[in-house]
């Protein structure tokens, strides 16, 4: 990459090749920087297009980034680039591949579908919508989302998560499988999970360790109560991403909650 | 029963013969220091010398003093060094406290001199000539094009010129500072007076109130690591945005604010409930690296049209390398924040021992940039305790754009640096969100007291500047030749850039 200012090579700063087809628009992005391809995204959604269809999608960055309509479907052939769908409030967008890192950075509103594995810091801030991945993700993985009045976000993982799985996390429900995964032989989760929570709920499908956890979290098997407040969130994954609902309720599910909403609370000696 | 060991640092006086008995210390007192039993008795233990209660006073008859108890005298255990270590025997806690570093650094600024005219080049009369103040914060082109205007001069070719930097009629904006942190009177005092002024106010982190939005083409918006307050609309409303990595007060450490401020309007500009604890982590985990920090900046410039992005990081030693990586990074200005800078709250150890002077990083800073090329890709904006227009002249002179005032701007509205933010009971109505306390603050008022010390310090740099012989701020910037140091050692002299008096 180079280091001048917007300049990244082997991209071409040229408007995309775009056609219509009655109310949908397909943008070929194939070798356009993201600049050029997110402006056809943005006139597209202003001109009151309700479906996007990117093809040839390689890396680019800020798909969706701070897109606010309601309505909108993009869809996205290719590897989506980091920050995919930050700042977004509203917009559906469905990826039919993988997606890099910072999915849902403090995102407000909308649905991510990510067909493929998506990288590490996913929902960063979020503050609602849904990020559904059906595979495996990296590290620090719902790190700070946060829940207000009726947002509440929801992000579920289909597959294995490393390190510091929802950290910091202030509010929301983060949930991960564990079934679609390449990496078998390596625990469901990594550690350092919910370090640092104070909100929110994990549910993870499978047993943890509490050396694994974070000191602020309570581990508990999920209840008939909970499991049934879970189930149409569950069964809404498993609709997006063709799992077999049955399967993912085979197997008992942990709760990881936070003991308290200020766990820093008593640290300090005021002078 | 064990005692504390820590004795009252004030003794609260009254002169008793004066005293009316009218109660009003009782009531102007945020920290309770008052009992009334047919006059007012003061606990002095609780006194924090904010002289609330002296200014108030209508018979003047209220004096707080320094307990001055005598300690055996060793200049190795202070009685401060006392003090710290019986509190925190007491709690085992991390020992808190707000304001700049008040330990006895070498104040640089004080050790620089200004230049003048005399006889072989002429001063200007400011008030009889025009003195330009005029700024701009951001992004400059490395060329600019021009094209045949048809009369057979030039102008500028399209697209050329400055584009997206932020106008200021005077080179001092507002420093960062939370709503949550400061009540939302001082927000309104704040933006009121930005706009009155042609500069800016930042929301620090902590969301922008609705009460702010006629005010928002001059506020900058911040995104910090907890990412409070920050949705699609608070980036669309604010004129430009800045990235806080890190504060003059704490580089390097997160922030709390604890979940007894988050009421009902705090928690809904910050976007959290109410009760919890607004906890910022340390870095912003989607930044480990400047490649990183290209990234957010740039989606902040994609979600927002190409707004402005700045970013703010603390002085600290390694401050010019991260500096260029900053700007390569994309930033339209870096927002340096020296040592001395002040916070609502902060773990003393880090306000006291972490970072460097921000005359030092301002000269350093602005050097790097010079040698590589650079500087006019970014605006330095420096903050850390500018504490007059004398600071302000300085700090441009070795390199700033521009200043920005945080505690200078809480003390027009009343601040007497008690350090007490962080107890949330302000007796000034500041840094409070108890609203008998914060309804002291009328933004009418506060705004009026920020115009005028901004407009004083305008004045006088227009006579600095023309003292100097200079007509506007811009031939001030970075023109070290116009400083020369008093006291400071060769080394130091050869980092600011600066020769001694003499030379």
């Amino acid at each position: 990459m180079s280091m001048g200012p917007g300049v990244v090579e082997g991209y071409r700063k040229v408007a995309p090749v775009v056609t219509r087809d009655g109310g949908s628009v397909t943008i070929n992005a194939g070798g356009i920087y993201y600049r050029q391809m997110n402006e056809a995204i943005r006139a597209a959604v202003a001109d009151g297009t309700t479906h996007i269809v990117l093809d040839n999608v390689n890396g680019q960055r800020y798909i969706g980034t701070g897109v606010s309509a309601k309505g909108v479907k993009i869809d996205v052939h290719g590897t989506a680039g980091n920050d995919l769908a930050m700042f977004m409030d509203g917009p559906t967008i469905e990826v039919f591949g993988s997606a890099q890192d910072g999915v849902g950075n403090t995102m407000n509103a909308g649905k991510v579908i990510i067909h493929g594995d998506a990288g590490d810091v996913l929902g960063y801030g979020m503050r609602g919508g849904s990020v559904y991945v059906h595979g495996d993700v990296g590290y620090r993985v719902g790190i700070h989302m946060k829940a207000y009045e009726n947002l509440v976000p929801i992000m579920v993982c289909g597959g294995k998560a490393r390190d510091f799985f929802g950290e910091y996390m202030a509010g929301g429900i983060l949930v991960l499988l564990g079934m679609n995964t390449q990496f078998a032989e390596q625990p469901l989760v990594g550690s350092f999970v919910g370090a640092g929570m104070h909100g929110g709920v994990i549910y993870l499908r499978g047993q943890v360790e509490s050396w694994q956890c974070g000191k602020e979290v309570g581990i508990t098997e999920a209840t008939e109560e909970d499991m049934a407040a879970l189930k149409p969130l569950l069964a809404d994954y498993c609709e997006t991403q063709g799992t077999d609902l049955a399967e993912v309720l085979s197997v008992p599910f942990t709760k990881l909650a936070p003991f308290s909403h200020r766990p820093y609370g008593k640290m300090y000696a005021p002078m | 029963m064990p005692v504390s060991f820590i004795q009252p640092e004030f003794k609260v006086k009254i002169d008793y013969d004066k005293c009316h008995k009218c109660g009003r210390c009782v009531q102007q007192c945020g920290w309770g220091v008052y009992n009334f039993n047919e006059r007012p008795i003061p606990d002095d233990s609780k006194c924090r010398a904010c002289h609330r209660c002296v200014t108030y006073c209508p018979a003047h008859c209220i004096s707080i003093e320094k307990n001055q108890l005598a300690y055996r005298d060793n200049d190795n255990w202070s009685p401060a060094a006392r003090k710290a270590i019986w509190r925190q025997a007491e709690t085992g806690g991390v020992l808190l406290t707000s304001m700049g570093n008040p330990l006895p650094y070498t104040r640089i600024f004080d050790q620089l001199l200004l230049d003048a005219c005399q006889v072989t080049n002429p001063s200007i009369d400011p008030l009889r000539e025009p003195m330009e103040l005029r700024t701009f914060i951001g992004h400059k082109p490395d060329s600019v094009g021009v094209e045949p205007d048809g009369q057979g001069g030039f102008r500028l070719a399209e697209g050329e010129g400055l584009q997206n930097n932020l106008t200021l009629n005077t080179p001092i904006l507002f420093s960062p500072m939370s709503y949550g942190s400061v009540s939302l009177n001082v927000h309104k005092s704040l933006a009121m007076a930005a706009q009155r002024l042609g500069t800016f106010m930042n929301t620090g982190e902590g969301g922008l109130h609705a009460d702010l939005y006629p005010y928002q083409d001059n506020v900058i918006v911040q995104v910090a690591s907890g990412r409070f307050g920050v949705n699609q609309d608070f980036l669309n409303r604010g004129a430009g945005i800045e990235i806080k990595i890190g504060q003059g007060a704490k580089p390097g450490i997160g922030g709390h604010l604890p979940g007894e401020k988050i009421n009902k309007e705090v928690s809904s500009t910050r976007m959290i409930p109410q009760g919890t604890d607004a906890i910022s982590p340390a870095p912003h985990h989607d930044i480990y690296s400047i490649e990183d920090l290209r990234q957010l900046i740039y989606a902040l410039k994609e979600a927002s049209g190409y707004k402005p992005v700045g970013v703010k990081i603390a002085a600290v030693h390694n401050v010019a390398a991260i500096a260029s990586g900053i700007v390569r990074a994309g930033a339209d200005y870096i927002y340096l924040d020296g040592f001395k800078g002040g916070t609502g709250a902060a773990p003393q150890v880090i306000r006291d021992h972490i970072g460097i002077p921000i005359e030092i990083a301002i000269a350093v800073v602005d050097q790097r940039l010079r040698d590589e090329g650079i500087r006019n890709w970014a605006s330095i904006i420096a903050a850390g305790s500018i504490r007059s227009s004398a600071d302000v002249a300085k700090a441009i002179a070795l390199g700033a754009d521009a200043v920005a005032i945080g505690s200078a701007s809480l003390m027009a509205l009343g601040c007497h640096l008690c350090q007490s933010c962080h107890t949330g009971c302000c007796s000034w109505g500041i840094t409070t969100q108890k609203p008998e306390l914060t309804r002291r603050i009328d933004p009418e008022w506060g705004a009026e007291q920020l115009t005028n010390l901004v407009h004083a310090w305008s004045h006088e740099l227009q006579e600095i500047l023309g003292a100097l012989g200079v007509n506007a701020i811009e031939s001030l910037r970075g023109s070290r030749e116009r400083l020369r140091s008093l006291g400071l050692d060769e080394q130091t002299n050869k980092i600011l850039g600066v020769k001694p008096a003499g030379m």
